[in-house]
């Protein structure tokens, strides 16, 4: 999109894989997922401060509105596959922040008798962000990296190996 | 600890009352467990007593002693505003109590609670299930034995889904059983 400036306005180049990201890396709805203590770091971040609106990114209460699932807590074995069964229900493409330590590893609690050490080995997750609490700020990094990450997607060309699966 | 407490008690020379002591000014009473819940009513319904609010409870695990299980009941009269704390042994073979639910009705959730971190069997209770861990978990936390390295494996959904279809039976037949 770097040619914007340098365009007339009433024209623009671009190719049709980083329109679409464009596109959808500018309206991130993320699900709210707080299961401790991070999660009123989670909500400092979504509030007028830090204010991750401006990244298109906006709280949705329910997984099928959602693209993005920030994981921020501790997750226990009970919640493991409720965990699950909730990001089966976002619809694809779909991506998941582990937000704090205890999502990244379990934490300090990682060796407690009801605490799963990670919550990636439950559901993948693209981003981590460590901290505990990350504040704001980190998350918020943690947001742009995903958006990053988001941009270098190709949908029209089908590639080997690729884990995401191309628009039909 | 309150004198007219000790002096009720005293007075009404209860069945199944083992032991009366002080412990850091708070009254103790070591009940055996065939009395508990006539000793409860009492507790409850007599006007000396009072004890209106059942506040917790738990259990303690003594390795190696018997009876290895102390099942502990803080009551308080909200009325009087004196406290009482009730202990019950429970063996290790057979770890069983009787359910002070019929006496206090908040007993339900902390029995349940009791019972998934100690495995205490509270009988006649309605409904002792686990309460803050799931059922495919083995073992009970915070008995001392429990190993503490112990990782429990990772639930799947084929692990669950037997246990939900049992439960909705259950709950079908419940409601639906006089029309089958
Ligand atoms: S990482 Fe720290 S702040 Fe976040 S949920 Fe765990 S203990 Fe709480």
């Amino acid at each position: 999109m770097s040619l914007l400036n340098t365009m007339p306005e009433f024209m623009v180049t671009t190719k049709v894989d980083e329109m679409l990201n464009w596109t959808r890396k500018s309206s991130l709805w993320y699900m709210l997922f707080g299961l401790a203590c991070c999660a009123i770091e989670m909500m400092q971040t979504g509030g007028p401060r830090s204010d991750l609106d401006r990244f298109g990114a906006v709280p949705r209460a329910t997984p099928r509105q959602s693209d993005l699932m920030i994981v921020a807590g501790t997750l226990t074995l009970k919640m493991a596959l409720r965990t699950k069964v909730l990001y089966e229900q976002m619809p694809d493409p779909k991506y998941v922040i582990s937000m704090g330590s205890c999502s990244n590893c379990g934490g300090l609690f990682q060796l407690a008798y009801s605490v799963c050490d990670g919550v990636d080995k439950v559901i993948p997750v693209d981003v981590y962000v460590p901290g505990c609490p990350p504040r704001p700020e980190a998350l918020t990094e943690g947001l742009l990296k995903l958006q990053e990450k988001m941009m270098q997607e190709k949908w029209l060309v089908r590639s080997t190996g690729e884990s995401r699966p191309a628009l039909a | 600890m309150s004198q007219s407490l000790v002096t009720a008690l005293a007075s009404q020379a209860l069945e199944g009352i083992v032991e009366v002591a002080e412990s850091r000014g708070e009254l103790v009473v070591r009940v055996l467990p065939v009395a508990l819940v006539e000793v409860c009513t009492t507790l409850r319904d007599d006007p000396a007593f009072a004890f209106d609010f059942l506040m917790d409870v738990t259990a303690v695990d003594y390795p190696g002693r018997e009876p290895r299980f102390e099942v502990v009941y803080h009551l308080y009269s909200l009325k009087l505003n004196h406290r009482v704390r009730l202990k019950v042994g429970a063996s290790e073979a057979s770890p069983h109590v009787p359910s002070v639910t019929p006496v206090w009705r908040g007993a339900n959730w902390l029995e349940r609670e009791t019972y998934d971190m100690y495995g205490i069997q509270f009988d006649g209770h309605p409904d002792l299930r686990r309460i803050y861990l799931y059922e495919e978990f083995e073992g009970h936390p915070l008995r001392k034995d429990y190993p503490k390295e112990k990782r429990q494996p990772l639930v799947t959904r084929a692990d669950v889904e037997p246990a939900q279809q049992r439960r909705q039976r259950e709950r079908d037949s419940e409601r639906y059983g006089r029309w089958q």
